[in-house]
């Protein structure tokens, strides 16, 4: 018997919870059906009484006209609404469990007398001031409701050191770790995720995402945190972080938070801040019961030409019942809409630049080679995906032997690397296969179709057939402001600079060093180049060898805007052939002419055409372009042209 | 001399009487032998040919006839067309779409008139370019205009410009692209991703039954020993010899007075024309045609039966076809990560090691005898030098 003791004490004791839980469950049960009595009176005040956090989460649930009945079975429940739909939680257990139309509940309303006495007891459950590391921990409540009321107590206590988790909240990317249940930030590295402590910001190293649990959001809290990091961030000694809280509050103009723009206005120092700071100012006084003040606003706001300012004078203008501001908020609307589409243009442009040097990259060593050759490599597009492969390796490889703080530099180094894999193969495809079909160029393109499927095969036997992502590193995230709201985001901006410069590398190698010289001899003339001395055999495998190292580093470039995956090279290899056609063969200048007017062309047209028509229109046109030049825009003159 | 122009100068026969033998021998195997051993033994016996070898083996001669085509261009006029897939599936598309117009209401939202995916896109008429598939002659000569259209104005400014060797495999290659992009739209009205499908009766015959799939495959087999005899006819006539002359030097074939342009055309056209019967005939064997059948590596696919047949024979590339093709449903059953390996190593073997394709291997290993025997006759002399080849 005494060996059974501890046994029994334990069954006990699950009995007596068991008894007892649902006693109290009873209670909260009788007291919340009570609120539907033509006297809930008695029901509040029994609720209030309760130290149960689930009748205080009712009680707010009620003050906020939240609570419902559920009409399928008249259970009593929290709605929380997320876009249409209402998401349900039950008031007595504390569980989601659904997610209905709003004419599937019913609202509990209370009677006029009752509200003083839910008033009361509404700000009997808030809680006195606490410390910043419990308030935070309140993000981890299961219920939106609790959440919100965790997210109120930060706000309050004005610690900006809440804007990272709150942020990162919104953007889905707060996690509860499994192990210990401490909350932490995460971000996306590679196929796993990197922790940091929500509170204090410290590294926690890098897991598996099936060891951490997601905390949810819905819009309506969303909504919420975006104003929230607002106010916070305002008085943040980051420039960057107190531009982000400025434009929440732009999104989101909150009235109270007007003191405390203005407040910083005063005391910022950064004009791009300050001019942000300005906007969400007018933002608030849009709804400003002055007339002289709101038109004020309107014209404050229509010297920005952004989308998110066009839509907040479009709400107003559905609101606005005096005629002069609204002929203002027209005024200030035309004004905008010629302004948003030029930018809008101007970023199609820009993106047509970077798709056009990624092009140009991946097309540059197709032309050298063709010239030099007059061989189209099928697999050349293969080369791009070793590229993109390499910098994946080399990304894997810093992130399992270097410290974390190593991991921005990954891409620099990938560089060489991808250059050297892409030539090797290069040089092997060169001395084993096309250079026993010079002068048949039909069947080198067979050949290197063929070289290409293996290629493909290859990569997706050893790596698998899903994508893989490379991460941008620090250095190269977020975007640049040129001007009020026309970004260019800092990939693209280094891919183009990166682009022009391996170019001028290209044209100085062609252009100043013997291996140049040589190669541009064997261009115009093959056997007169031999005669003369030339070892063209090596200026071929040379040549291919600078060719696909180039796709090499142009995998790295698409490695940096899009996934990698074994099929990315086809992607782009019709693209590049066309860039070839168009430009013209072995002409660098052509194939930079090519590769930008085709990357600004498909951009222009994707928004007017939709992308698929846009690239069957371009298609079409370079179709005909050949006819009138059947040797591409910079065509080679003279005696050589005639090969 | 003058007798070997005179003899160049009169039109070769189609077959010889070999040829003819061997012809008629497997028309008659393939057309009557392989229906009554279908049909005759008792299911499961060893000597029936299985019910789902019959579309197989119909497939097979629809790929075939696409080989055909593509050697006809590439073989003989030196054309490397990788777009000749476009060609097959418009052909298929035409077949596609007078199927889809003969479900009527017994498709699964029972519109009389609208296809499905027409009636799920919210479609409330057809379009005009759906008028008139409801008629089989009038989507059998869609079948022949679809294809041969495209290949007529493309090959006309292309040849006119003189667009030529991997300039015109480009531009053939861009435009099955384009028509991949093109097809895969909804707003297309061609069934979008999913392209057509889910036919019911041709003729008034249920497609699914055996019966229906025999006479589907002997109707192949019939238009694939025609088609066959047709580019044979174009070969043999002074045609034939000027488009190996283009082939081999179109300039000269320009000096002396004769227009590249015109036979270049008229042999693109051709096959087109061919590449689109093929594809009719594969979509109701198949039953299903989607803008899949566009992608550019279809189209380089058929190069490499030719390739692998031997060019400029004609039958090597039927030979190609059915091997390749054969050895393709049997890999991607066995072991599907290998057939990428073994189609990629075709190309690069066929084209450094056996340039003349399987046809061609007997003539190499003949030549390779030879050339050893002539070297164990005579030791001290090399072979270069005697001049062997």
């Amino acid at each position: 018997m005494q060996r059974f003791l501890p046994i029994v004490l334990i069954a006990l004791m699950l009995a007596l919870v068991a008894v007892v839980r649902p006693a109290a469950a009873q209670d909260l049960a009788a007291s919340l059906s009570g609120l539907t009595d033509a006297d809930p009176k008695p029901a509040i005040a029994a609720l209030t009484q309760s130290d149960d956090d689930k009748a205080k989460a009712a009680l707010a649930a009620l003050a906020a006209g939240n609570l419902y009945i559920r009409i399928s079975d008249n259970v009593v429940v929290i709605g929380e609404k997320d876009g249409e739909m209402i998401v349900v939680t039950n008031a007595v257990t504390g569980d989601v469990e659904d997610m209905l139309k709003p004419e599937e509940l019913q609202a509990i309303a209370v009677p006029d007398d009752a509200k003083s006495l839910l008033g009361a007891a509404a700000t009997d459950t808030q809680g006195g001031p606490v410390d910043f590391a419990t308030a935070i921990e309140g993000l981890k409540a299961d219920s939106f409701a609790d959440k919100a009321k965790a997210i109120a107590a930060l706000t309050a206590l004005g610690d900006a050191r809440a804007v990272p988790a709150f942020q990162a909240l919104a953007a889905g990317r707060l996690f509860t770790r499994k192990s210990d249940g401490a909350l932490v930030i995460g971000a996306a590295s590679g196929n796993d995720v990197a922790l940091s402590n929500a509170a204090t910001g410290e590294p926690l190293g890098i897991v598996a995402p099936n060891e951490i649990d997601p905390l949810f959001v819905n819009n309506n809290l969303r909504n919420v945190l975006r104003e929230a990091v607002g106010r916070l961030g305002l008085g943040s000694s980051d420039a960057a972080v107190r531009r982000s809280a400025a434009a929440a509050l732009l999104e989101n103009p909150a009235p109270e938070a007007v003191a405390l723009l203005r407040e910083a206005y005063e005391k910022e120092q950064n004009a791009g801040v300050k001019s942000v700071m300005a906007l969400s100012i007018a933002a608030t006084e849009l709804s400003d019961p002055d007339k002289s003040k709101r038109i004020l606003a309107i014209q404050t706001l229509s010297g920005a030409a952004e989308l998110r300012v066009r839509s907040l004078l479009q709400a107003r203008l559905s609101q606005e019942t005096d005629t002069e501001v609204k002929a203002a908020l027209v005024k200030a609307f035309d004004r905008m809409q010629t302004k948003i589409t030029l930018y809008s243009y101007a970023e199609n442009f820009v993106q047509g630049i970077s798709l056009g040097s990624v092009l140009l990259l991946a097309a540059v060593g197709l032309a050298i080679t063709f010239g030099v050759m007059g061989v189209i490599n099928m697999a050349h597009g293969e080369m791009i995906m070793l590229g993109a492969y390499s910098a994946y390796v080399t990304q894997e490889i810093f992130r399992a032997l270097l410290p974390p703080s190593w991991i921005g530099a990954y891409l620099l180094a990938a560089l060489p690397v991808a250059f050297l894999v892409a030539a090797i193969v290069g040089v092997a495809i060169e001395r084993g296969i096309i250079r026993f079909l010079y002068g048949r160029p039909l069947e080198t393109m067979l050949a290197t179709w063929g070289v290409s499927l293996c290629l493909q095969q290859a990569v997706r036997s050893i790596f698998g057939a899903t994508n893989k992502e490379v991460a941008n590193p620090g250095w190269m995230t977020g975007a640049i402001e040129v001007a009020g709201g026309l970004a260019v985001t800092w990939n693209r901006v280094y891919i183009i600079i990166f682009c022009f410069a391996v170019l001028g590398l290209i044209a100085l190698i062609l252009k100043r060093t013997s291996f140049g010289l040589h190669m541009r001899a064997v261009t115009q003339n093959r056997q007169m180049a031999a005669v003369m001395g030339i070892p063209t055999a090596r200026v071929d495998a040379m040549t291919f060898a600078l060719g696909s190292g180039i796709a090499g580093m142009a995998g790295v470039a698409l490695s940096q805007i899009g996934n990698v995956s074994p099929n990315l090279g086809t992607i782009y290899i019709v693209d590049s052939f066309l860039v070839v056609v168009f430009g013209g063969v072995g002409s660098l200048m052509g194939t930079l002419v090519g590769a930008l007017t085709l990357g600004v062309v498909n951009k222009i047209l994707e928004p007017v055409a939709g992308a698929v028509l846009g690239k069957v229109v371009v298609l079409v046109c370079i179709i005909l372009f050949i006819q009138k030049r059947p040797r591409g825009l910079f065509a080679a003159k003279g005696r050589s042209a005639d090969a | 001399m003058l007798d070997q122009l005179q003899t160049l100068a009169r039109p070769k026969p189609l077959l010889d009487r070999r040829g003819w033998a061997v012809f008629l021998a497997i028309g008659f195997v393939l057309i009557v032998v392989v229906p009554l051993l279908n049909l005759l033994p008792g299911r499961g016996s060893m000597m029936q040919v299985p019910d789902y070898l019959i579309p197989l083996l119909g497939k097979y001669a629809c790929y075939a006839i696409l080989a055909l085509a593509l050697d006809l261009v590439w073989g003989y006029a030196g054309i490397l067309s990788l777009g000749h897939g476009a060609f097959f599936a418009l052909g298929g598309y035409a077949m596609g779409m007078y199927l889809m117009r003969q479900i009527g209401t017994r498709g699964v939202y029972g519109n009389p008139v609208l296809p499905d995916f027409m009636v799920f896109l919210n479609w409330k008429e057809l379009p005009w370019y759906w008028m008139g598939f409801d008629s089989f002659p009038f989507a059998m000569l869609m079948v022949l205009l679809a294809p041969g259209l495209l290949a007529l104005v493309l090959g006309w400014f292309a040849f006119r410009s003189r667009v030529t060797g991997v300039y015109i495999s480009i531009v053939t290659q861009a435009m099955t692209f384009a028509l991949l992009l093109a097809f895969f739209r909804n707003d297309m009205g061609f069934g979008g991703n999913n392209g057509l499908t889910d036919f019911k009766d041709i003729l008034g015959f249920p497609i699914q039954a055996p019966s229906t799939r025999i006479g589907l495959y002997v109707v192949s087999v019939i238009v694939l020993g025609l088609c066959f005899l047709l580019c044979r006819f174009v070969v043999q006539s002074k045609l034939g010899r000027v488009l190996l002359a283009v082939r081999d030097a179109e300039s000269r074939v320009r000096f002396l007075g004769y227009s590249p342009t015109a036979a270049k055309l008229f042999a693109f056209v051709l096959s087109a024309l061919l590449a689109g019967i093929a594809g009719a005939l594969y979509v109701p064997q198949v039953g299903i045609i989607n803008p899949s059948e566009f992608s550019p590596a279809n189209s380089i696919e058929i190069a490499i039966w030719v390739a692998v047949g031997g060019r400029g024979t004609l039958y090597g590339a039927i030979l190609g076809g059915v091997v390749i093709n054969l050895v393709k449903t049997w890999l991607t059953g066995a072991a599907p990560e290998l057939w990428l390996f073994v189609l990629g190593g075709l190309f690069i073997a066929s084209t450094l090691l056996f340039p003349k394709g399987i046809v061609g291997l007997l003539g190499q290993w003949k030549a390779w005898r030879a050339e050893k025997q002539a070297y164990a006759l005579n030791e001290k002399t090399p072979l270069k030098e005697k001049g062997a080849e």
